[in-house]
């Protein structure tokens, strides 16, 4: 009877013994290649390092410009590009602006990441069946296990800092765009495609000439998701020593502080906001050849 | 004009499955499409095809959805590998070619034309049309010369700049004209080119086809499932049914001479009077020719109907191409032809 009401576990000592034997090897692993991994990421450091400076250290109305016109070069819209400007003025004047500048460098790094990692990884998915099986089980781990329990392996080998935190949204924020890409790709007209190899098409001419081109809105949606969930991660980056906006939303949890986790709470969404706009509009914009009918 | 062979098929047979060769023995040994798909669940797309098609003319393929039309035309340029059989153009195997002479082949000796288009969408009317020149390795400026001329040939100058979607279906297939056109492939495969257009544009477009050709004499393989279409526009008809051959020949021997019953229905609705040419009606001549203009033996019977009508004694002679009096034709043996 007892089979039935308990379920047949390990022992607690051979339990114990398992886990010790795999902390100690990943401590091992540490030990032996954490220098070898900080040095290869040694360079991402630099360049966050300087991003940050750059934006903290360029006056704010150059700033304010500088991402103004960004916004309607993207969306060709007034409304969304005066909207970006109010908000950010009001971020400023409710004294958020350096930690607005940290979250922006962290978020804008780690998309950048994202899309040179992930749009290739999409390429290689939507070309190989294979590479798909074994990509996509990785992605939905990616997106649905819980991030405290990838950060214990990250802070292990990388300790406390900006690039534990970085790859830590990148973890988070890569599956969309890779998704999306794939997704893309495989949804492209399989007669344009056979068109296209009708006329002698090498992979090269087909992928930047024909799918590339016709996944993009896919595409661009999942940077639009990529850049959403970095900006979810700013507050759990932030445990492991990234600078920002997730800070003081951090301090104001453990000191039930209202007021300061609201206002930087709405800064992030007030930049969520921003970018969902921008890359939205643009997204559209990227389509106008599929409008129908004559002029 | 050369008689000569451009592209050759022979004993071509394509089998859509998980173990074609395993069907395919199946096959060799007289199964037929409904028994392979029911006890192998194998489809046979192909059933031993051998087909000769002329350098210069125009070779139809017709059958019912399904027949295997498409199957047929993609292993000519092998956008489709066959299970077994072969398919030579020029002289070349082509399924012995590898990657690159295949790419060579398809970017300078075939291009295509395709039922629903497959325009490339993001591109305007102008780069779709240089497209193949583009692949072709040919420069942007030059591409561009070329493209714009064979987009007003087809009448499509003033629409460079629009994209594929802004424009109709016959104007859109234009534009898959002048971009097979452009790339001076001397084979043209057209699957069901026109079958997506209304009866007036498809009209007019065959009428394009055929002016083109009168002057480029392009080998051109053209599908459709529309027999009016095919005698308008075939040199020589091939039908398929089930994904075999059942009759070749020009439209005269297939209107007249339809080897079965499915063929026969298909012929039962056509206006004879514009396919039947006097050639096939002539009777030798009985001592001297009838008297009047004699006619040429390539004209059809409607035209020629008017003729015979008025002519003294309802009776005139007939000529060859090079104008030597062969035989005559009487009113009514025309008048019979009609209604056979
Ligand atoms: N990839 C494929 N897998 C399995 N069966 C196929 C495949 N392609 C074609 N077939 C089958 O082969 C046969 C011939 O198809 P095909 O497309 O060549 O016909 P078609 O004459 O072009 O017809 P339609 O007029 O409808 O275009 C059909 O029975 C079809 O179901
Ligand atoms: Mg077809």
């Amino acid at each position: 009877m007892e089979f039935l009401t308990e379920f047949p576990s390990l022992g607690r000592k051979d339990l114990s013994a398992l886990r010790r034997a795999i902390d100690g090897t990943f401590r091992e692993f540490t030990r032996a290649w954490g220098e070898t991994i900080e040095a290869i990421f040694y360079p991402l450091l630099r360049f966050l390092v300087w991003f940050e400076d750059l934006l903290l250290a360029t006056p704010w109305p150059i700033i304010i410009l500088v991402l103004c016109g960004l916004a309607y070069a993207g969306a060709r819209s007034w409304k969304i590009t005066i909207g970006a400007g109010v908000c950010l003025m009001v971020i400023g004047f409710f004294g958020m602006w350096e930690d607005t500048m940290s979250t922006l460098a962290i978020i804008s790094v780690a998309t950048f990441l994202c899309i040179l990692v992930g749009i290739p990884l999409g390429v290689m998915m939507a070309r190989y069946d294979r590479a798909q099986s074994i990509i996509t089980p990785i992605l939905d781990v990616m997106q649905t296990i819980p991030s405290f329990v990838y950060l214990i392996p990250v802070v292990m080998l990388l300790g406390i800092g900006k690039v534990p935190g970085l790859l830590a949204v990148c973890i988070y924020a890569l599956p969309p765009i890779v998704r999306l890409t794939n997704l893309g790709i495989r949804l492209v007209d399989k007669q344009v495609m056979e068109a296209a190899d009708a006329f002698g098409a090498s992979y090269k001419e087909k992928l930047f000439g024909v799918q590339i081109p016709l996944a993009l809105p896919n595409i661009f949606a999942g940077v639009n998701q990529t850049i959403m969930m970095a900006l979810s991660m700013v507050v759990i980056a932030s445990m492991i020593g990234v600078q920002g906006l997730g800070v003081p939303v951090l301090r104001a949890i453990s000191n039930q502080y209202l007021a300061l986790g609201l206002m930087n709470g709405l800064a992030i969404v007030a930049l969520a906001i921003i970018f969902d706009r921008v890359s939205q509009t643009y997204g559209k914009r990227l389509q106008a050849y599929r409008e129908t009918g004559h002029d | 004009m050369t008689d000569d062979i451009k592209i050759s098929i022979r004993n071509l047979y394509k089998i859509f499955g998980n173990n074609p060769a395993k069907a395919m023995e199946r096959v060799r040994e007289g199964l037929s499409k409904d028994d392979l798909l029911d006890q192998t669940g194998h489809v046979l797309g192909l059933n031993d095809i051998s087909l000769d098609m002329h350098d210069r003319k125009i070779q139809v393929v017709m059958g019912l959805s399904g027949s295997g039309k498409s199957t047929l035309i993609r292993h000519l340029n092998r956008l489709i590998d066959p299970t077994a059989g072969e398919v030579i153009v020029d002289g070349e195997d082509v399924l012995a070619m590898d990657e690159n002479r295949l790419r060579d082949l398809r970017r300078f000796k075939m291009s295509m034309v395709f039922q629903k288009f497959a325009l490339l969408p993001h591109r305007t009317v102008l780069e779709n049309a240089e497209y193949g020149l583009l692949i072709q390795g040919i420069k942007e400026d030059e591409a561009g010369k070329r493209a714009r001329h064979w987009l007003d040939r087809v009448g499509l100058t003033g629409y460079e700049d629009y994209y594929p979607g802004q424009l109709s279906g016959g104007m859109q297939q234009r534009v898959g004209l002048a971009r097979a056109l452009a790339t001076d492939a001397d084979i043209l495969l057209m699957d069901e080119a026109f079958s997506a257009l209304d009866p007036l544009i498809r009209m007019d477009m065959q009428g394009i086809l055929l002016e083109l050709q009168e002057e480029l004499h392009k080998t051109i393989v053209f599908i459709t499932h529309d027999l009016d279409e095919a005698l308008r526009l075939g040199d020589n008809i091939a039908i398929l049914r089930d994904g075999a051959l059942i009759q070749t020949g020009d439209g005269q021997d297939i209107v007249l001479h339809p080897a079965d019953d499915y063929i026969a229905d298909f012929t039962r609705e056509i206006n004879r009077a514009k396919v039947v040419r006097l050639r096939a009606l002539q009777k030798p001549l009985n001592g001297a020719a009838p008297a009047g203009d004699a006619l040429a033996d390539s004209m059809v019977l409607e035209d020629a109907l008017e003729v015979i009508a008025g002519a003294e004694g309802h009776i005139v002679p007939v000529k060859d191409e090079q104008g030597k009096v062969t035989g005559q034709v009487h009113l009514a043996d025309a008048v019979a032809a009609m209604h056979a």
